[in-house]
């Protein structure tokens, strides 16, 4: 199974504040271990919202709304994937995840849905569509 | 945390450390089925103890810890005779080792893995022994697991376990890295045990399932971790690349009713291109470590052409052709020679291919359901409907998966009456 780990953002992340050397140093290690382990799919850090968009939708009506955002504990400052085999796997990995700083901090484990979980709700041409839309945000990430 | 749910930990625990675990116990003791034991009875020390006091801060140290423990006392109590000097040779080394052990560098342990791997895969076992091996010393994969994803009865992959371990003690298989030459070799026998684990589950020989997802992910596993255990090994990334690719299209490889699709007819939106992305860039470190010539690297190569086509249209069957003959040039196969006249076929047409085909030597591939599909094709676009219909239905009854079979009835079904 694949699992979305997401860090959840806090005032040092929403402020800007550069990790130090050493805390970069201990996450490289932990990324490093999380590719020898073979269950890193992808993973990056997001820049604070100060940086970010929303577009909030209320029927046809699209707002754009810019940056920064409140509520900096239901704000992501950064995400891995990770091919598992169970949850309890994955939680094991993110406990050794490392916190330098100390600080209080949270991860949130979020499995992803695979083609697997849909039964015959989701026909071949609702999956081609979602999947179409995965490729060409993909494609324009390449 | 309720019983149940600490019982999934340790399991989990259990899974991420037990490769590691074995491989440093198997430094000591110099057995792997020994070394397993001692991480076995860990495991069992862990199932009683930590759902009354938690599972520790450090798991690995700890399973590390009680595996030593156990295995000093074990030794405590045996008497000197002849046979044990070897066991008590390693519990004091074991004792002497003290904390180290615990807080070894991970390059250590690295060398520790590696040296696992090949002795799992080593060729004084048969290659089903050395499947099994791997699935359990380094994917972690229970008995059970195992039989599940091979299809045959629980007892059969025990019994396979223990007569491998049994023969790695009995023929003293030295717990080292391969040098010079025979490295080059051994490290050939892996690379083919991990990439006929992912056959097994990329295309399922048996059974009415063709594909077996989880048997495809542990592969691709071992692959990545043996990428990072030999990173300057072309044909690791070459293997890994060739597997991320073909993995990228399982998908869109079955139908919503389970039904294989062929790769021209598939909807390539449903590919997955993370693990495109995971291929061509394992395929790229493999080419720059010059090792575009390998097999794998090859075929990896060959399925790239696939992946960059955004419609079945668009393959570059030039160069699919071109990679081909390179690989038949480092790869004498029958199979290669058969997929090499499709790609002659889509360059020069069918004649061409059908032509190259029944030029080549395909005595090895008589019973191979595939070898009669792809004639049926060539004569199907030829025009020669009865010779396609009958070469079609003779693969449908040589293919031993139902959906395969069922695929080509139909294309035989299709050709109509004449």
């Amino acid at each position: 199974m694949r699992v979305m780990v997401i860090v959840n953002a806090t005032k040092a992340t929403e402020a800007g504040v550069m990790p130090t050397t050493d805390e970069l140093a201990a996450m490289g290690k932990y990324n490093e271990e999380l590719v020898k382990a073979g269950i890193m799919l992808a993973g990056d850090g997001l820049h604070p919202t100060k940086r970010a968009a929303r577009i909030q939708f209320n029927g046809d009506k699209r707002v754009v709304v810019d940056g920064p955002f409140a509520e900096s504990k239901e704000l992501i400052a950064g995400f891995w994937i990770w091919q598992v085999k169970s949850l309890e796997e994955a939680i094991e990995w993110g406990k050794r995840c490392p916190n330098p700083t100390g600080a209080m901090g949270q991860l949130e484990l979020r499995p992803l849905f695979e083609a697997s979980d849909f039964g015959a709700e989701y026909t071949p041409e609702l999956r081609a569509n979602e999947d179409k839309l995965r490729k060409q945000i993909e494609s324009r990430e390449s | 945390m309720s019983t149940s749910a600490t019982q999934r930990t340790i399991e989990a625990v259990y899974r991420m450390e037990s490769a590691k675990l074995i491989a440093r116990l198997t430094r000591f003791t110099r057995d792997v089925g020994s070394a397993e034991e001692l991480a076995q009875t860990a495991l069992l020390a862990a199932l009683e103890q930590w759902p009354a006091s938690g599972v520790p801060d450090n798991p690995a140290a700890w399973l590390m810890q009680t595996a030593k423990r156990r295995a000093i006392d074990a030794t405590r109590h045996l008497k000197v005779r002849e046979k044990k000097q070897r066991e008590l040779g390693y519990a004091t080394e074991l004792a002497r080792a003290g904390p180290d052990m615990e807080t070894a560098a991970d390059d250590d342990v690295g060398d520790d893995l590696l040296r696992l791997v090949f002795i799992s895969c080593h060729p004084v076992l048969s290659t089903e022994a050395q499947v099994a091996l791997t699935l359990r010393l380094l994917a972690g994969l229970t008995t059970s697991e195992i039989a599940r994803a091979f299809l045959v009865p629980e007892p059969t992959i025990s019994q396979r376990i223990v007569r491998a371990k049994r023969t790695l003690s009995e023929k003293k298989v030295p717990f080292e890295l391969p040098r010079g030459e025979e490295r080059r070799a051994r490290l050939m026998s892996v690379l083919a045990v991990i990439y006929l684990i992912f056959n097994e589950g990329y295309s399922a020989t048996i059974g009415d399932d063709w594909v077996r997802p989880e048997l495809c992910q542990d592969a691709l596993r071992l692959a990545r971790i043996l990428s990072g255990l030999m990173p300057d090994e072309p044909e690791v990334h070459g293997l890994t690349a060739l597997m991320a690719l073909q993995a990228s299209r399982t998908a869109a490889r079955i139908d919503a009713s389970g039904a294989p699709v062929l790769l021209a007819e598939q909807n390539r939106a449903r590919w997955d291109y993370t693990l495109i992305g995971h291929g061509l860039r394992a395929l790229e470190t493999a080419e720059r470590l010059g090792g575009a010539r390998g097999p794998y690297a090859l075929q990896a190569a060959l399925a790239a052409c696939h992946a960059r086509a955004t419609t079945a249209e668009a393959t570059d069957w030039p160069r699919i052709a071109d990679l081909y003959a390179e690989l038949a040039a480092v790869m004498e196969s029958p199979v290669v020679e058969l997929n090499r006249s499709v790609a002659i076929g889509m360059v020069n047409g069918p004649a061409a291919g059908l032509a190259h085909l029944d030029g080549s030597d395909m005595s090895a591939l008589t019973g191979y359901h595939l070898l009669p599909a792809v004639r049926g094709d060539f004569l199907t676009k030829l025009g020669r409907i009865d010779e396609a219909r009958a070469e079609l239905l003779r693969g449908a009854e040589l293919a031993l998966n139902e959906r395969e079979k069922k695929l080509l009835r139909d294309r035989a079904a299709a050709c109509g009456s004449g």
